[in-house]
């Protein structure tokens, strides 16, 4: 027990780290997946090849190859930036492409009337987009995009390995300092239980506000 | 295949001549910034010296291509036994979970829930450094309790999927429960989760990866060895540009075959009382739910 109470500081740090790389990281997904969506569904076929080959080598990448490629490879390219970003960088590509296919499936469940009845209402594209498809198509996204981002942050233990301050990095410390090892890993597994209980917990409310199963 | 795409959602509708010259256009000016992009990349590749005799030397070498086949084999190892064992587990888990004994249920439940919720890479940690276990068993441990939780659910939601009245039908001739889930709810279960279950193997397969960071002499490990050779040069690049094609691969494959699997399943007359998971983005997503699982 006491090795929650006298290293608050360690798990107050790795917690954050952890919290802070999620965020950054679904920020990043959430709007790269939005472009690469709608590449794959632009009427543009070089647009959607590129979006396809995106989704299929991503989705198909196992996320240890991609951290080691992007934290140890773009370095020999001369860009150093911290760990952090390094991480986020990687952990966001690779969500993008589910994010992505959550997102094109979404929009595809509109159906085709709805777009053909806003044109014929004189919409323009722009306001068909932004009044009647995306509208409907979010609904359908919630419950997906939801359990990506909870794959997500427990897909952030990863950046932990590769030296990135969080929660799981903690362990190192605590062991050195001689704390029983099985009482650390519990409070960080409380911790990511914290953390994927809080992004469904969201989720759930959005769920529930505007949530619609078609 | 323009004008099909376009007809596949509700954004667009067929385009005139005006619009089709218009996505020409776009079409160039994309296609333009792409190989641009494209060029760059390559252009970088060779600026830092990537493509140099003395980087891509180790390949050449017997000893190297035996380290890289041997790290190779250690992958499909782990992930063959981890394959099985975590088939085993979701069935032992999935057959718990649809128990008729309330504690058997909870039991099974209460696990399901557990190890769906930890990440896998604390769950594989914790029985390495805790546990002080082996990194291969580790590994396969971490691997199996996680993938087999999942199966479980995908088993689960299977048999639910069959149509009621099979079950309801099997019961009426007088089965007992064994024979009306041996006969009747099973084989039409297995054919409809198949491409679920091998979408839910491309994620093993995926996550045995995480066996480098135990320092499990699996594929990325003998990269990384290859890679931090000063000798060479350091030749990290040129290991990446080895290793990922051979990795992301062998998932596509795999990925493939769930595809093509779903698609053939859907045609059989066998699968009429029961509907075909399509192997879509869900099911290949690490940690996340798939699509035949409640959400979250």
């Amino acid at each position: 027990m006491n090795v929650l109470t006298d290293n608050i500081s360690v798990f107050a740090e790795g917690f954050l780290g952890t919290v802070e790389l999620t965020v950054y990281s679904s920020l990043l997904a959430l709007a790269l997946g939005f472009v690469m969506a709608s590449f794959r569904v632009a009427p543009v076929r070089s647009l959607r090849v590129f979006g396809t080959a995106w989704v299929t080598v991503l989705r198909n990448t196992p996320l240890t190859l991609l951290f080691f490629a992007v934290l140890l490879g773009l370095p020999r390219f001369g860009l150093v930036l911290p760990f952090m970003v390094f991480a986020v960088l990687a952990l966001g590509c690779y969500t993008s492409a589910f994010v992505c296919e959550a997102l094109r499936s979404g929009i595809n469940t509109v159906p085709t009337g709805q777009g053909e009845a806003a044109r014929s209402l004189g919409m323009s594209f722009g306001q068909t987009l932004s009044h009647v498809v995306l509208p409907q198509a979010f609904r359908t996204v919630i419950p997906p995009i939801g359990s990506i981002l909870i794959a997500l942050a427990k897909n952030s233990a990863i950046a932990g390995a590769f030296s990135v301050t969080e929660l799981l990095g903690t362990y190192r410390t605590l062991s050195e300092l001689g704390y029983n090892i099985v009482w650390t890993f519990l409070w960080i597994a409380v911790g990511y239980l914290v953390v994927t209980g809080a992004i469904s917990a969201v989720f759930n409310v959005l769920e529930r506000r505007w949530g619609f199963a078609r | 295949m323009t004008v099909k795409a376009a007809a596949a959602t509700a954004l667009y509708d067929i385009p005139g001549p005006r619009a089709r010259r218009r996505h020409r256009l776009f079409g160039v000016l994309a296609t333009v910034v792409l190989l641009a992009l494209l060029g760059w990349i390559i252009h970088l590749l060779f600026a830092t010296g990537q493509f140099t005799y003395t980087k891509w030397m180790p390949f050449e070498y017997k000893g190297i291509q035996e380290l890289l086949l041997r790290g190779l084999g250690n992958t499909l190892k782990a992930f063959a036994i981890a394959a099985v064992l975590s088939l085993a587990l979701g069935g032992l888990l999935a057959v718990g979970r649809l128990s008729e004994h309330a504690p058997v249920r909870w039991l099974s439940t209460l696990v399901v829930e557990f190890f769906r919720a930890m990440p896998l890479l604390v769950m594989i940690f914790f029985i390495f450094v805790a546990l002080k276990v082996q990194p291969l068993p580790a590994l396969v441990a971490g691997l199996t309790l996680y993938n087999g939780s999942v199966l479980a659910e995908v088993f689960r939601s299977g048999i639910n999927s069959v149509e009621r009245g099979q079950k309801e039908a099997a019961y009426a001739l007088g089965m007992r429960k064994t024979q009306v889930m041996s006969y009747v709810l099973v084989p039409q279960a297995v054919r409809a989760i198949l491409p679920a279950i091998i979408s839910q193997l491309v994620v093993a397969l995926k996550d045995t990866s995480l066996g480098f960071l135990i320092t499990y002499e699996e594929f990325l490990h003998a990269g990384k060895l290859i890679a931090s050779n000063l000798d060479y040069d350091l030749p990290f690049i040129p290991v990446v540009m080895v290793i990922s094609p051979i990795y992301i691969g062998m998932c596509m494959l795999l990925s493939w075959v769930a595809q093509w699997v779903s698609r053939w399943e859907r045609r059989s007359p066998k699968t009429e009382a029961v509907d075909v998971e399509t192997a879509g983005a869900g099911t290949l997503l690490p940690g996340g739910v798939p699509p035949t699982a409640p959400g979250p």
